[in-house]
């Protein structure tokens, strides 16, 4: 399929929520009369589509933003300024989103029993019927492979593996269309994770789900994702088709990162232990390019902000992508 | 490979809990060493016994909590489970020196870092503060930590993940050990990061031939990083070998499974290849192979437990099957 | 510990018994504790059963006996039976201090529960109140409201429970702020969870063990203050048998009839300590397996 013909298809499915240029930050050291001294920039200028039925995968490390954005995305704080639109939904009306935590240990109340445990997105909004709850745990339970006869059982007496199901079925339990899987598998075993990963993939094809991705795992975006979204400090920096961001980046912190990922039988290469590579603070935004201070290419034009360019396939927000 | 006397020589040993109805064995039957110099990897997932390993080899187990059933364990020549405590307290640090994960919870929060590592340095080295305090900030240049003044009046709180994991690698340098336990030291750390500190590590090890003893669930990293690889199930070594050898021809079924369960084994989108079932509990382990009931080559002789058997000099297989060649 | 999930749920709870006893027998301690608090127990409620006299009936021909076969602790000023005194004695005095221990822990737990997740001035207004209560001295306190309201045993109670709210306001605060940073209350916000919600499903259980370990050390101390209220007079009024009261009177003959304030003094010591020490085991049965895990 040619691009051109690409673009249009892509462009053809409906986008079931967009961000436009949604900025977050928070206040912080509050002087003596509560005004706030300074402000944490977590997100700076997030645009965003997500398309319905995709795996979107956000990808970055920890500062990038990306556990802001899934607050964002999950109605808990709102935008200081940029707005989301979910099509077909008002702005407040936010809830048909769902989210699987990272960990399964504390995402899981230890003293409820699974089947409330599962329900409790029901029970949250108030439509209770204890009969039914069970029933329509039993069900979701069914399809995440938990077995019925263990729905009164509390979260300890349940494997890591066990209980991310339990935490994906009580994703699944108020029938939402996107789900945001916050790291789903870093907490567990590899041969858990396969497993995971595999339950995600079948319920999306069967629900025909809309999944966001975030992740430090990169291996496990590549594989799960259509689309992928890499963050550094509060900006993305690369969007676009999974396989072409994650196989031939376009952006320095991009191929920064991928080069950083162990891989199987490749060896690692002894230079630039002394690299500075930690990121900056986002008290204090860089002006210019973020990632103008790590980045080994950087020449003139640098100091300008850079916007997203490229096609529909791949943006990189450099302008000297090659 | 060097073939003196092993840094680290564990001989079949095996280790339970007690716990209320049945005994934890979390040991069973572990054999393994660490060669000078060597940069050795353990691999498994949870309850291989990979962490008791590494806790008991410098005896950091609460002391009655665990029973010790069968098998050595010598670091350097001395026969770690008898030693008494006074002289483990000259061991710890000098001899053999350890990093966890969390640099966050093995730092002191309430003091500084120069603090603390005057404190380590001179409990081994009988010389006065202000010469520790010069070590101390010649051991963090060598870190490449550039400003190490700042760092030695900073407390653990102020410094980033990465820093604080390579101000406990200094520490753990400090006196010249001959072997490092390092265990999942860079889980916790993003990818970038990690990367350098495992440079680093590797780095300052080869220089002053340090023997490194790597505990981790990542595969991928083990096989960029260590020499010689050991693969961990249910408290015993399934698979030994060459690093490049267990990656590229994994003989054991269950390194077989790890290997192919990892998304970069399939196209993506394509499901990923599963070990079924669970591991075993510990508390009950069943009787012959352990991996038997997952195990898509299970046969009748896996009723009689196999030990290591040798596929030539330096390659081991805990299974009855033949050698057999791994397409790539 | 891992229950066997297929098992019946009777034999599961017999599971969960033998393996409490398990525990507790690794703890002298703490079964020395429990053996004298089920005598206690056994003693408040089978009190009229075990009791050789009747407690309130006067014979003035044996006042102030001697311990005897037929008067084990021996008689008061009024020839009344003293064993079976400190046998009803013990429904005074355990059950203020049982009804004040948890009728405190509840109160207070749940007003600490919210306090906690409701936060902002509320929050602030709650712990000015309990500092205020806290700065008083609690017995001074409990005398002014006895002596304000009247001396009877309704307001002795009440007057403990009140003074005994403050700590469990503070340690169900602490709790509520801990676990609202709890992964699972973060994913209640998320399903649109409200405040009432939160806490009683989440905040007020997992709150309790630590409330559960603070009442059972309370309960000592709760019957001690009962004590010390009958003792000065405050609380449950004569003939009415109560440990303190006795001993508050026995002074009077203690000189010649040394055992007059001794066996309800006895009780006490004994009563509490047992409290004392199956709090100090509940405590250490409730935290190391939690942290253990």
């Amino acid at each position: 399929m040619n691009s051109a013909v690409q673009e249009g298809a892509t462009q053809m499915v409906p986008s079931i929520l967009e961000l436009n240029d949604v900025r977050v930050r928070f206040p912080v050291s509050n002087d003596w009369l509560g005004r706030p001294r300074g402000y944490a920039h977590a997100l700076n200028g997030i645009d965003l589509q997500v398309r319905a039925g995709e795996t979107l995968g956000i990808v970055g490390e920890s500062g990038c933003g990306k556990s802001t954005l899934a607050q964002l995305l999950m109605g808990l704080i709102p935008p200081s300024s940029g707005d989301l639109n979910w099509a077909g939904h008002g702005a407040s009306e936010s809830s048909n989103v769902q989210i699987v935590f990272q960990d399964p240990q504390s995402s899981l109340d230890p003293r409820l029993p699974i089947w409330r445990i599962i329900t409790e997105p029901l029970y949250a909004r108030g439509k209770v019927n204890q009969a039914h709850m069970r029933e329509v745990a039993a069900r979701v339970a069914a399809q995440v492979g938990i077995r019925p006869e263990y729905l009164d059982r509390f979260p300890h007496q349940f494997s890591g593996g066990q209980r991310q199901r339990i935490a994906i079925a009580r994703a699944l339990s108020s029938d939402p269309d996107i789900i945001v899987l916050d790291e789903p598998t870093s907490a567990l075993d590899i041969s858990v994770q396969a497993q995971i990963l595999n339950l995600l993939a079948e319920l999306q094809r069967a629900r025909n789900l809309t999944y966001i991705l975030i992740s430090h795992n990169v291996s496990v975006v590549r594989h799960m994702a259509d689309r992928v979204a890499v963050m550094y400090l509060g900006q993305i920096v690369e969007l676009g088709n999974a396989a072409q961001v994650l196989d031939q980046p376009r952006h320095p912190y991009t191929r920064l990162l991928l080069d950083a990922v162990p891989r199987l039988g490749v060896a690692m290469h002894g230079e630039q232990v002394a690299a500075p590579t930690e990121l900056p603070g986002n008290r204090q935004l860089p002006t210019g390019c973020f990632f103008r201070e790590r980045c080994s290419l950087s020449t003139a034009g640098c100091e300008k902000p850079q916007v997203l360019q490229g096609s529909e396939q791949q943006r990189a927000r450099c302008h000297l992508q090659s | 490979m060097n073939t003196s006397s092993p840094v680290l020589a564990i001989d079949n040993l095996s280790l339970e809990f007690p716990a209320y109805k049945n005994n934890v064995k979390a040991l069973n039957g572990v054999s393994l060493h660490v060669n000078p110099g060597e940069i050795v990897g353990v691999v498994g997932e949870s309850g291989s016994g990979k962490s008791v390993t590494a806790m008991l080899s410098m005896r950091l187990l609460p002391e009655r909590s665990y029973r010790i059933t069968a098998g050595s364990l010598n670091m350097l020549g001395r026969d770690m489970l008898a030693t008494p405590e006074k002289e483990l307290l000259k061991i710890r640090g000098r001899d053999a020196a350890m990093i966890f994960q969390e640099p966050m919870t093995a730092l002191n929060p309430t003091r500084r870092i120069g603090r603390q590592m005057l404190d380590v340095i001179m409990h081994h080295q009988k010389i006065s503060a202000a010469q520790a305090r010069l070590k101390a900030i010649a051991l963090l240049r060598d870190m490449h930590i550039a400003s190490p003044e700042h760092v030695l009046e900073s407390y653990p709180f102020e410094l980033s993940g990465g820093m604080r994991q390579r101000v406990m690698i200094a520490l753990a340098f400090s006196c010249e050990p001959q072997l490092l336990i390092a265990d999942e030291p860079t889980t916790a750390l993003d990818v970038t990061v990690q990367r350098q500190v495992l440079l680093l590590l590797r780095e300052k090890a080869r220089q002053r031939g340090t023997a490194i003893l790597l505990i981790t669930h990542d595969m991928a990293l083990v096989s960029q990083f260590c020499d010689r690889v050991y693969v961990m199930y249910t408290g015993a070594v399934v698979e030994e070998g060459r690093t490049v050898d267990v990656m590229h021809s994994p003989q054991h079924p269950y390194t077989r499974g790890l290997l192919s369960g990892l998304p970069e084994m399939v196209e993506p989108g394509q499901p990923l290849l599963t070990i079924p079932g669970q591991v075993p509990n510990l508390a009950s382990l069943p009787e012959g192979c352990t991996f038997q009931e997952r195990c898509a080559y299970a046969m009748s002789t896996c009723a009689k437990r196999p030990p290591l058997i040798a596929i030539n000099e330096d390659r081991k297989s805990a299974c009855w099957l033949p050698v057999q060649e791994l397409s790539s | 510990m891992s229950v066997n999930l297929t098992a019946a749920p009777r034999a599961r709870w017999a599971e969960k018994l033998a393996y409490l006893g398990y525990q507790i027998r690794r703890s002298p301690l703490t079964m020395a504790g429990l053996f004298i608090t089920t005598i206690v127990l056994l003693c408040m409620i089978f009190a009229p059963w075990l009791a050789s006299h009747d407690p309130n009936t006067l014979n003035l021909g044996e006042r102030l006996a001697p311990p005897s076969a037929e008067h084990w602790f021996g008689t008061d000023e009024v020839g009344r039976d003293l064993f079976s005194r400190v046998l009803f004695g013990s429904q005074q005095s355990v059950g203020v201090g049982l009804f004040v221990a948890f009728a405190s822990c509840i109160i207070g737990g749940l007003l600490g529960c919210f306090s906690g997740v409701i936060g902002g001035r509320f929050d602030a207004l709650v712990m000015r109140l309990m500092d205020i209560m806290l700065s008083v001295p609690s017995l001074v306190l409990i005398m002014a409201l006895a002596a304000a309201l009247g001396a009877s045993l309704f307001n002795a109670m009440l007057a403990i429970t009140l003074v005994r709210i403050p700590s469990y306001v503070r340690l169900a605060r602490g709790q509520a702020l801990s676990i609202r940073q709890m992964g699972y209350v973060k994913a209640a916000h998320t399903f649109g969870a409200g405040r009432w919600h939160v806490v009683h499903w989440h905040v007020a259980r997992n709150a309790m063990p630590p409330l559960l370990v603070q009442l059972s050390l309370d309960i000592g101390s709760a019957i001690l203050m009962a004590s010390a209220l009958g003792f000065i007079g405050l609380g449950a009024q004569q003939p009415t048998a109560e440990w303190g009261a006795m001993v508050a009177t026995g002074r009077n003959y203690i000189l010649d009839n040394w055992w007059y304030s001794t066996f309800p003094g006895l009780a006490i010591l004994i009563t509490a300590t047992g409290f004392n020490l199956l709090g100090d085991g509940v405590r250490d049965l409730l935290d190391p397996r939690q942290q253990g895990k």
